[in-house]
């Protein structure tokens, strides 16, 4: 811009500036590599392109809202990736299905922290000097200001400058009066705003440093425990455990604790039948080394329980039935409660019973298989199309529908399995009266094997629950960031930083001329009325004469000339 | 297992009543609105409000007598005033000796767009409409704030557990919003229209659509961070609502203005150029949108800070990058560049004013978009 004829002189700029916002650099100035880095830094740290960051980092952060999350659900990409054949390998490779850990998502809020420090920290110590220097001298031509009034009166000048002074301090303005032949009074007030303003951006520092420590300090593992087992804190009794840097295996916060129970309420009527009401896991747990001192807890979904340094939260629950296998001489050969695993909202449950140690039949080695639904409220009737499902979450009418295998399980083949699966490569289905053995059983009930193989009983059936153990530092630190967040916006966006001067000199016609002009930030309408206030308070000390004509202000003064665009500056 | 109810039908169903009987309501207002405008658009247009003519006879009639005991008694100030458009404005402030009154007048300069006189323009029978209009607003607000009232004793909760509750809710806190600009002496009456037409859509579409009987909550709302976080969050959304009502309307001035200087007569889609007349200046909106907008993003900053506590007590995490977080957190970005570039990079007016309703097309989508399109852990909103 060419328009420095149209520049305020520099006591006017020094005065209307009143946020230490970077100046835009518009071309690089100085030569050389160093000349560009610092234009390259100035860029960063620029208005313009931290808004470009910002506007960014929003749009970057919608992808991981329509693309399933590795973070959340990976087993949700897993399917995805199998329907999308020809893209997901393209997604893969932009980090789409891992967005808030992607290179270039993170690369965004780096450069935004990077522009926010450079900004804010030099803007602090900008501000730590304006806090120790007296409030900007009066500008020489107080008409240019925003806000102006001035009226004529007899007292002398040293008289109101000292009132005006007294007036503001008692209006809780810093101010300042000068002395000597130009008396006028510097005030300001509001500084909180900048205060507000540098909190809030520094605390977003606390936030990150906050997420950061959680995501190398913490650990997070699953559990499920059935009604009266227990369950000690440590990686071989966990189901899975993901640790970080900072808190692996051997870190875990020593405790245990003990299933009593778990209660499960569900809607009963009305259209929305089946929902839960109420989950409350009832425990017995202990810190330390001591197992031995057990205190009572429950949890619940939003009620976690603080044990020893974690935080042990309810996740899931479902049911477990409790079967024994005998063999065809009558001995126990399997006795265990077996979990499975709810498939919809009314917990329809699958699972599977792998008899292991059946021992040998006819003279040969062999194993059982037992897959099947467990239903907690089944329908009187179901067919073969519509398969057995749950009419409720609660066990109304519970049935257990197993079919039945034999041969080699696989397990003794020394690689680790999943429980909750049948490996059939080596098993063939047991059969009767002409197709697949089968049986519905409720509790109580025992089922005849065919083949000679003896009898399953479904004795009864318990519930479980999962449990995921979390131990996260750096909680603190972000909420504290996010409380200071929180007030320095408020005193960032609500209190309006202003500056009054006041000035009164003797004109050429033997009379005091008072002049009060007010700058504001532009978004602020009540520096007129605050300016206009204290004049009235001031007329108390400087009685305005009679003017002879029309007490038009714009006579005693030219109306404020300024460059349109003024306002933006600010 | 136990079996959960604790739900009284009589109260529920009142509820419901109430509900309806507030759509009537807004209904009739609405009308009341739409006859304002009509009557107004009959009468001249007076450059200025009625408001600031009154205050300003009020100001000559109180300085008259005293300047005839006592030029000396009445100490008064006036301030002139630089406007953005170059002009000046003037503020007189006049204290009477004795009486400790204070009146303060405003005039216009020269060169300063002026706010029109509102929607009953200078027409008795659109104010007589307009005030009724008002009278029904506040009666449709009582009766819908009952019936979320009602709806929350029916089951002794926040009686916000799903998106039903939620609109309810939501369209108590919009017009809240509207009747409390009122209260504070804003010259908003002529929001009422579109604020009571924002209040049905959203009620209409809360009895057709989303609607889900009484009941108890599932239990990832036990928790009272419900009380906390849901209702600020509909606070900030009944606000958001109003602001950007107030946005897209600078957006129609704006062009208005500048279709009248390019020598057309109507306003933008060959609406009316009546009602534009009658609306405030442009930049009288412009300012009252950013300090809506500003006004509100504390409180949704503080909304999502509770949204994170929660999460942490609920699921472990504070943050975890859920469609809803996620779309949460876009919209506070969205709004943070709206206020960056108004207070820092000195956007005023139409840029600012796209940003401003980018930001409430993201928090919309983050209402209804996810709640209904994307599943995430925030899906228990009763609908699909
Ligand atoms: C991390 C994301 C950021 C957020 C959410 C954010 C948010 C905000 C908000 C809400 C305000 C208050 C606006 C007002 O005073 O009216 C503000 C002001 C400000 N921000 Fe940021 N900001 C961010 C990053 C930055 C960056 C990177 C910079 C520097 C390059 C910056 C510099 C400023 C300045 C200078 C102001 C004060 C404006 C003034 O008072 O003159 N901010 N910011």
């Amino acid at each position: 811009m060419s328009d420095t004829d149209l520049k305020p002189p520099a006591d006017e700029e020094s005065a209307e500036r009143m946020s230490s916002a970077p100046v835009e650099a518009d071309a690089p100035s100085g030569i050389g590599v160093i000349g560009w880095m610092r234009w390259m830094w100035r860029q960063l740290t620029s208005m313009r392109v931290a808004l470009i960051l910002l506007f960014l980092l929003s749009l970057a952060a919608i992808p991981g809202s329509l693309i399933p999350q590795n973070s959340q659900n990976a087993f949700k990409v897993q399917t995805w990736q199998a329907a999308h054949k020809t893209i997901a390998p393209i997604y893969q490779k932009l980090q789409l299905f891992d967005v808030y850990s992607s290179v270039w998502f993170s690369a965004i809020y780096i450069l935004l922290f990077v522009s926010l420090a450079g900004c804010i920290i030099p803007r602090t110590w900008q501000f730590v000097g304006v806090i120790r220097a007296e409030p900007p001298g009066a500008p020489r031509n107080l008409t240019r200001m925003p806000v102006y009034a001035a009226w004529h009166t007899d007292a002398d000048p040293e008289t109101v400058n000292a009132a005006a002074h007294r007036l503001l301090r008692k209006r809780r303005f810093r101010a300042h009066l000068s002395t000597g032949t130009d008396g006028a009074v510097a005030a300001e007030k509001g500084y909180l705003r900048e205060v507000g303003n540098l909190l809030f951006h520094l605390s977003l520092f606390a936030l990150l440093a906050g997420f950061a420590w959680a995501s190398l300090a913490s650990g997070q593992g699953g559990k499920l425990v059935v009604e009266g087992d227990g369950f000690a804190n440590t990686m071989t009794q966990l189901d899975d455990f993901t640790g970080s840097a900072f808190y692996g295996p051997e870190d875990l916060d020593p405790f245990g604790f003990k299933l009593d129970n778990f209660t499960a309420s569900y809607q009963t009527t009305g259209d929305q039948m089946g929902n839960a009401r109420e989950f409350i896991a009832h425990i017995r747990y202990w810190e330390g080394d001591d197992s031995s001192k057990l205190k009572a807890g429950d949890i619940q979904v939003n009620h976690p329980l603080d044990i020893g340094g974690s935080k042990v939260f309810l996740i899931g629950h479902g049911y477990a039935p409790v079967i024994t296998v005998r063999d065809a001489t009558g001995k126990v050969v399997y006795h265990d409660t077996v979990p499975f695993l709810p498939q919809d909202s009314n917990l329809t449950s699958t699972g599977v019973v792998k008899v292991g140690d059946y021992g040998d039949k006819d003279g040969k080695k062999v194993q059982l298989g037992f897959q099947g639904f467990f239903l907690p409220t089944a329908p009187a009737n179901f067919g073969p199309t519509t398969g057995p499902i749950s009419l409720f979450p609660g066990d109304a009418s519970p049935l257990l529908v197993l079919t039945a295998y034999e041969g080699d399980l696989g397990t003794d083949a020394g690689l680790p399995q999943n429980v909750y699966q049948l490996d059939l490569t080596h098993m063939s289905q047991l059969q009767q009266d002409g197709g697949p053995a089968k049986a519905k059983m409720t509790p109580g009930q025992v089922w005849q094997l065919p083949n000679n193989y003896g009898t399953i009983s479904f004795d009864s059936y318990k519930q479980w629950a999962t449990f995921s153990v979390s131990h996260r530092p750096g909680n603190s630190i972000a909420l504290t960031g996010a409380v200071l967040a929180v007030l320095g916006l408020i005193g960032s966006l609500f209190v309006q930083r202003r500056r009054i001067w006041v000035r009164a000199v003797v004109g050429p016609d033997g009379r005091t001329l008072v002049e009060l002009a007010g700058l504001a930030r532009s978004e602020s309408a009540r520096i007129a009325e605050e300016l206009a206030e204290l004049a009235v308070d001031l007329q108390d000390d400087a009685p305005a004469l009679d003017e002879p004509d029309t007490p038009e202000v714009s006579d005693a003064s030219p109306t404020p000339t300024r460059p349109a665009d003024s306002e933006s500056k600010e | 297992m136990i079996l959960a109810s604790g739900v009284n039908p009589h109260l529920a169903e009142l509820s419901n009543k109430l509900i309806y009987s507030a759509m009537a309501v807004y209904l009739l207002a609405m009308f009341a609105y739409m006859f304002e405008w009509t009557f107004g658009s009959k009468g001249a247009v007076a450059v200025r409000s009625a408001e600031q003519a009154t205050l300003a006879e009020t100001a000559a009639a109180a300085t008259l007598p005293v300047q005839a005991k006592a030029a000396k008694a009445a100490k008064s100030v006036t301030v002139t005033v630089a406007s953005p458009g170059g002009g000046t404005t003037t503020l007189t402030r006049t204290a009477l000796a004795g009486e400790g009154a204070t009146v303060v007048t405003s005039g216009r300069g020269d060169g300063d767009a002026v706010d029109g006189p509102g929607a009953a323009g200078s027409s008795e029978k659109g104010d007589m409409a307009g005030r009724m209009a008002i009278s029904l607003t506040v009666l449709g607000f009582l009766i819908n704030a009952s019936g979320v009232i009602t709806r929350g004793l029916s089951v002794m909760r926040w009686p916000w557990g799903n998106m039903y509750e939620f609109s309810c809710a939501f369209a108590v806190s919009t017009v809240a919003a509207f009747l409390i600009l009122l209260l504070a002496k804003k010259q908003v009456r002529w929001l009422g229209l579109p604020v009571v037409l924002t209040a049905l859509l959203t009620l209409g579409l809360a009895t057709t659509v989303l609607y889900t009987d009484s009941e108890q909550l599932v239990p990832a709302l036990h928790s009272y961070w419900l009380g906390i976080h849901v209702t600020t969050a509909i606070i900030s959304g009944g606000a958001l609502h109003a602001a950007f009502v107030v946005t897209a309307l600078y957006l129609g001035k704006d062009t208005y203005d500048k279709r009248i200087a390019a020598g057309k007569t109507t306003g933008p889609f060959n609406t009316a150029a009546s009602v534009w007349d009658r609306l405030p200046a442009a930049a009288t909106l412009d300012k009252l949108s950013y300090r809506i907008n500003a006004m509100v993003f504390p409180l949704w900053t503080f909304t999502i800070i509770a949204g994170a506590i929660w999460a942490e007590s609920a699921w472990g995490k504070y943050w975890e990058w859920d469609p809803k977080e996620t779309w949460s957190f876009i919209t506070w970005v969205a709004y943070a560049c709206y206020l960056h570039a108004r207070a820092t990079a000195g956007w005023k007016g139409r840029k600012a004013a796209y940003l401003a309703c980018l930001a409430f097309a993201c928090f919309v989508f983050n209402y209804y978009g996810v709640n209904i399109f994307v599943t995430g852990k925030h899906s228990y909103a009763g609908v699909g």
